[in-house]
Formats: structure tokens, C-alpha cells, sequence
């Protein structure tokens, strides 16, 4: 009887008991969960434009928020360390279409998704060697990202807004519109489309499968640092970001895999639905069950609509 | 020159049928059976030392082989994709180590056993979704099973009977006289253990694949829904694979913490060793038992010696060696996967083709 009280009554209570407390958590979730939406969003281009399961998503989000802070140790002035990395992104792509994609035109897709595998290995090993194991702190105020926070008063008490998550997710909101836009009102955009469906075919219709990879990769690469920018703010860069990335698998399954909205949308529901859960219904199993509500949450959604929210309907011919 | 099945005739469909049909594949498997049981145990690896040999080398080399058998049971033969296999070598370990506190005079074996069998109903009910979905779905589906195992590995004390540091620690056992497990057994003893498990279910590995069930794994894995038609029933196949390749790994997970490493925390069954084991199996190649073998060799021994090496005759840096073979590993990985998608058990397979025809190609 108190189990079903404590999972039934109680929580709800608190709910609208403290008022202020829910919004905290609601909009706490909220900010994790544009967090979330962008790294799903970086597996959702690469999926989108070429097939690929890009398990190396969350270790560029790493990689890229390390060399930022390298870059900058090493004197170069904030901004300009931001496009050093942007470089360095786009020489990646180009050595990773070069070396490993080109190989494995029109294989499988789970062999793409193993060499994808593989890639993180490298990235891991290479980017511990020369960045060092020691977690360390981002740079966003050098960025001129705004910090700090305010109070609004609501409900009698008051619900914190940090000034990072607001633009956060002021970013996030531009990143998707511009990518949007992208997909669908550009040549390239059309041409990313068309590698996903069929890479024989896209390469018969003229277009250049070498050239589009490497703009996916490029493309999946800034949406890595900026995931890695804002991550790297609200916690400290080490290579334990590498398991929250991890998250945003269920946030994939949610929106469906080739769904821009879909990764936000998504992300939202992950990141509101495991905060809350967390901070009402948590206690009762002892804490930490954000390690692995979000799959759960996926594996519900799995049971009613197999291809997610947003995404493509699959259909299967024997 | 020499590998060939020329005036080897047959008069029995069993002969046809045997294991390994040519005689030059009886003369290797001796070989090998008498490296691992002999000569290894005795002289130990060229340039380590016997301990190192036996206790980082081989014992490893031989349960991981066992870990790799069930993903490949599971992955290569039934088509499922798992990325919870370091968990379920958790549920193994924990459920050995609960067995052996509540049945305190059970015989250590027998609990390594029941262990597998506890391991293969935790996967089967974590295999309940691969009837829905497949593919990456699936696979983000088996990382909730990882993430939720772990956290169940620090959350319920029960598990490790409210010890204070958390991790299982290996109790005292023995058989007719000799110490199986705890800090006084001999490595030896724990070598051979293991190697009688690892045989004993390679064989049993090998018929199940040639049987029925074997067959009806991989129509499910070719195509499911053709398999369907045809009168194969999902239910039973994927979950039994499921099944069986959770007792694979569930005794491998029981017989790394109890005849290997003593003691084990949480650290020892997260995402990355989850990864390594793939990585086994791709590498080895998938739907192969020999792949297996050359996979785990390939993917423990070679970082194993490379950093024992590197320490020793170079002084390089633990930390440099360490970041050095992950990154040979992914490159190992990228090549086959570009040479030869099939892994080692292909090129072996190739190789072994290749000598038949010898001197004369063509």
C-alpha cells in the first residue's frame, strides 16, 4: 500500500504542492533535453544523408571540445581557436572519407555502422594520447557566451534560469532552422537525400557520393562542437561525455532516424520525462535511475511505433 | 602441398558427417590441443614470464573466447544485434556469487553452471524485444539492458550481500582436494577449469548450430519474415538464441570474476568491455566457432604482449602503449572490415583454400 501510494499519490502531490519546485525540474529537463536533441541531431544528418549509423557522434562531440580548450591553452585567441577547429573538422571528414568510406561504398549497413565503431576507437585512443586523460573546463566565457543566472519569481517561490541554458537553447533552435533549411531548400541538401536512399543510383544521377560525404561529415562536426561548446559548459570536458552521448540513442529512437524535428522533439521528451522521473519517483528505487530511464522510455515507445514519431514508415519485401 | 583431401574416401555417412572430415584438419586441432593443454601450461609464452603467461594471457584469452562464442551465437548465427554483453557477463558473476552464499557447500562447477542458466533467463527477458524490432532499434534496446544491469549492480545491495566496498569477492572452494577458487588456488588449476568449460561448450556450440535450432537461427537472421513463411517461429527462435547465447556468456562472466580476476566491481561489465567483445566477433568473423578463437586471441593477446613489450624492452609509458593499442585496435577493425568483412575465419578459410590448390593455382 505505500509503494502504491509512493508511486501513485505522493509524487503528484509534491507536484502541485510546490509548483516552483515542478517548474525547476520541468525546465531543467527542458535545457538537458535540447542538449540531448543536438547530439541525436549530428547522428540524424549522417544517418539522413548517407545511411550511416554514425556511432562516432558522441566521441566528436569530445574530440571537439577538447582541441577548442587546446587550442586556446595554447594562446590562440578564443574565437579563432573556434575556427582552427573547424578546420581541423574538415581535414578529419575529408581523411575519414578518404580512408575508410570510400572503401566501403554501397556494403551493408551494419558494416558501416562497425567501421563507425572502429573510428571512435581511433579518435578515443588518438585523443587521449595527445590531449591527456585530466577532465578540464570549457571556454565559453572567452566565447562571449553569456553566464550567470536570474530569478523569476513564480508560485510563491522561484524557478533559476542560467543565462548558459537560455542560449543553449537559443542556439539549438537557430542550428535547426538552418539545417532545415539545408535539407530541404538546397542542391546539396537534395543530393544528401538521395545518397541515403541508394548510393549506386545517386552516384549514376552525377552526384559526387566522395564530395557529399565529406560535407555530411563536415556538417556533423560543427553540430559536434557546438553540442560540445554547451555540454562542455554545464559540466566539465572529459571523456565521460562521451556515455551521455549515449543518450541520445533513445532520443533517435523517439524521433525516428531521419527526422530533424524528430531529434528535438524527441530530446525534449527524454530530457523532461527522465528529470522528473528522477526527482519524483527515483527515490523510490534509490537514485541514479537517469543512467537508464531514457531507454526505457525508448523500449515503450518501440512497443507502439517501431519507426519513432517522425520517421520514415518501414516496409518489408520478402 | 600438403592440405588436401585427395584419396581420403569416405565409405560412411558418419564420417561425412564428423567434425573435422579431413585428416589434415585432425593433425591441427591436435596440435592446438596440445599447445594449449601441454606445452603453454608447461613452458609458458616465448619472452613472458610463466605467471604473466598464464594469468594474463591465457586464462583471459579462454574465457573471452567463451564470451565470444555466445555473441557470435547470438550476432553471427541468429542475427541480433547486443551491445549488453559486458552486463550480461555481470549477471553471471553476481548471480554465481549469490548462488554460491545461499548454497554454500555446492560445488563451485555446478555454480558456474547455474550461474549460465540464471544469465540465460535475464536474456531471454531482455530478448523480448528483438520480436518487434530489429537492427539499431534493437540494439539501443539491448543498451538499455546495460545501463539498467549496471545501475542494478551498485543500487541493490542484496546483490553483493551488503558488502561495504561493493564488489563480489571470491569465496574459498574446493574439489577432490584441490583449491578451485579464492586467493590460494593455483593458476594452473583455474587455467585448466576453464579450458574444460571452453571445450565442453565449443562442442556443444558446434552441434547445436548443426542442428535444428542452429538452422532456424540463421534462416531467421537471412530473412526473418521468409523464415516465418517458410514455418520457423520467431518466438521461439530469436528468443532461444537469446537464451543460449546468455549462458554462454553468463558462465564466461562467472568464470572471469571467480577463476580470474577474485574480485570484480561494476567497472568490470560497463559499455566498453561490451564493445571489445564485438569487436572479438567481428573481427574473428561472424557465423564462424573457429572465428571465435581467432578473434578473442587476436583482440586480448596482441594488446596484452604489445603493452608487456613495450614496457619492458622499450620503457615506453603505461599510458602511451595503452592509447597506442586502442588505437591499433580500431585500425585492426577498419582493415578486415575493409579486406574482409567476414573477418579472420574468412581469410582463414581462403588461406586453407588456397593450400589445396598449391603449387598449381589454376
Amino acid at each position: 500500500m505505500d509503494l502504491l501510494t509512493g508511486i501513485f499519490i505522493t509524487p503528484f502531490a509534491e507536484m502541485i504542492g510546490l509548483p516552483d519546485l515542478f517548474f525547476q525540474a520541468l525546465w531543467d529537463g527542458f535545457v538537458s533535453g535540447t542538449l540531448y536533441g543536438l547530439i541525436a541531431l549530428g547522428f540524424v544528418l549522417i544517418f539522413k544523408a548517407s545511411g550511416v549509423f554514425n556511432f562516432a557522434q558522441p566521441i566528436l562531440v569530445v574530440l571537439a571540445a577538447l582541441a577548442l580548450i587546446s587550442f586556446y591553452k595554447m594562446g590562440v585567441p578564443a574565437w579563432i581557436s573556434v575556427v582552427l577547429v573547424l578546420i581541423m573538422f574538415y581535414g578529419l571528414a575529408w581523411l575519414i572519407e578518404r580512408l575508410i568510406l570510400r572503401k566501403l561504398v554501397n556494403t551493408d549497413g551494419n558494416i558501416l555502422f562497425m567501421s563507425t565503431v572502429a573510428l571512435s576507437f581511433i579518435i578515443i585512443g588518438a585523443a587521449q594520447w595527445i590531449f591527456g586523460g585530466r577532465p578540464s573546463s570549457m571556454i565559453h566565457k572567452e566565447l562571449g557566451i553569456p553566464t550567470g543566472s536570474f530569478e523569476w519569481p513564480m508560485f510563491g517561490g522561484g524557478v533559476y534560469f542560467d543565462l548558459l541554458d537560455i542560449s543553449a537553447a537559443v542556439v539549438a533552435v537557430i542550428l535547426i532552422v538552418c539545417l532545415g533549411l539545408f535539407f530541404s531548400r538546397t542542391k546539396i541538401g537534395r543530393g544528401l537525400r538521395a545518397v541515403a536512399d541508394d548510393h549506386q543510383a545517386a552516384l549514376s544521377v552525377g552526384i559526387s557520393l566522395n564530395q557529399i560525404w565529406v560535407i555530411v561529415w563536415f556538417v556533423a562536426g560543427v553540430v559536434a562542437l557546438v553540442t560540445g561548446i554547451f555540454w562542455g559548459a554545464r559540466s566539465d570536458v572529459s571523456f565521460a561525455l562521451q556515455i551521455i552521448g549515449f543518450k541520445a540513442l533513445p532520443v533517435l529512437i523517439i524521433g525516428g532516424f531521419t527526422s530533424v524535428p524528430g531529434a528535438i522533439v524527441g530530446g525534449l521528451m527524454i530530457g523532461i520525462g527522465e528529470k522528473i522521473f528522477e526527482i519524483y519517483w527515483g527515490p523510490l528505487l534509490g537514485s541514479g535511475v537517469e543512467g537508464w530511464f531514457a531507454y526505457f522510455i525508448a523500449l515503450g515507445f518501440l512497443l507502439f511505433k517501431p519507426q519513432g514519431l517522425f520517421g520514415d514508415k518501414i516496409i518489408e519485401r520478402v | 602441398m600438403y592440405f588436401r583431401e585427395t584419396g581420403q574416401f569416405k565409405s560412411k555417412y558418419k564420417e561425412e558427417l564428423a567434425a573435422f572430415p579431413i585428416f589434415e584438419d585432425k593433425i591441427g586441432i591436435a596440435i592446438a590441443a596440445l599447445l594449449a593443454f601441454v606445452l603453454i601450461p608447461i613452458f609458458g609464452l616465448p619472452g613472458l614470464s610463466w605467471d604473466f603467461t598464464m594469468s594474463a594471457v591465457m586464462i583471459p584469452v579462454v574465457i573471452f573466447t567463451i564470451t565470444t562464442l555466445g555473441l557470435n551465437i547470438l550476432l553471427g548465427f541468429a542475427g541480433q544485434i547486443s551491445l549488453g554483453t559486458a552486463a550480461f557477463m555481470g549477471v553471471g558473476a553476481y548471480s554465481c556469487y549469490k548462488i554460491m552464499t545461499i548454497f554454500p557447500d555446492l560445488n563451485a562447477l555446478i555454480c558456474v553452471v547455474l550461474s549460465g542458466v540464471v544469465t540465460a533467463f535475464v536474456g531471454t527477458i531482455f530478448g523480448l524485444p528483438s520480436l518487434r524490432i530489429k537492427g539499431f532499434y534493437l540494439m539501443v534496446a539491448t543498451l538499455a539492458a546495460q545501463f539498467f544491469l549496471e545501475w542494478a549492480f551498485i543500487r541493490i545491495p542484496w546483490l553483493y550481500n551488503y558488502n561495504i566496498s561493493g564488489a563480489i569477492e571470491v569465496p574459498y572452494k574446493e574439489m577432490f582436494g584441490i583449491v578451485l577458487t579464492g586467493a590460494k588456488s593455483e593458476p594452473l588449476t583455474r587455467y585448466f577449469v576453464c579450458l574444460g568449460f571452453l571445450v565442453v561448450l565449443t562442442w556443444l556450440a558446434s552441434n547445436v548450430i548443426r542442428g535444428r535450432i542452429g538452422r532456424s537461427w540463421m534462416m531467421i537472421r537471412d530473412m526473418d519474415i521468409a523464415a516465418e513463411l517458410i514455418g520457423v517461429r520467431p518466438l521461439t527462435a530469436k528468443l532461444s538464441a537469446f537464451a543460449f547465447s546468455s549462458f554462454y556468456i553468463g558462465i564466461s562472466g562467472a568464470l572471469m570474476v571467480f577463476f580470474w580476476l577474485g574480485a570484480a566491481e561494476v567497472e568490470s561489465f560497463d559499455i566498453n568491455h561490451s564493445f571489445t567483445y564485438l569487436f572479438m566477433v567481428i573481427i574473428g568473423g561472424l557465423g564462424s566457432i573457429t572465428g571465435c578463437y581467432f578473434g578473442a586471441i587476436l583482440v586480448w593477446v596482441i594488446p596484452v604482449i604489445l603493452k608487456e613489450y613495450g614496457k619492458s624492452v622499450f620503457g615506453i609509458d603505461a599510458f602511451v602503449m595503452e592509447n597506442f593499442t586502442t588505437i591499433l585496435l580500431g585500425v585492426v577493425m577498419v582493415v578486415i572490415l575493409i579486406v574482409e568483412p567476414h573477418g579472420l575465419a574468412r581469410i582463414w578459410q581462403i588461406a586453407k583454400q588456397k593450400l589445396r590448390l598449391w603449387p598449381f593455382p589454376y
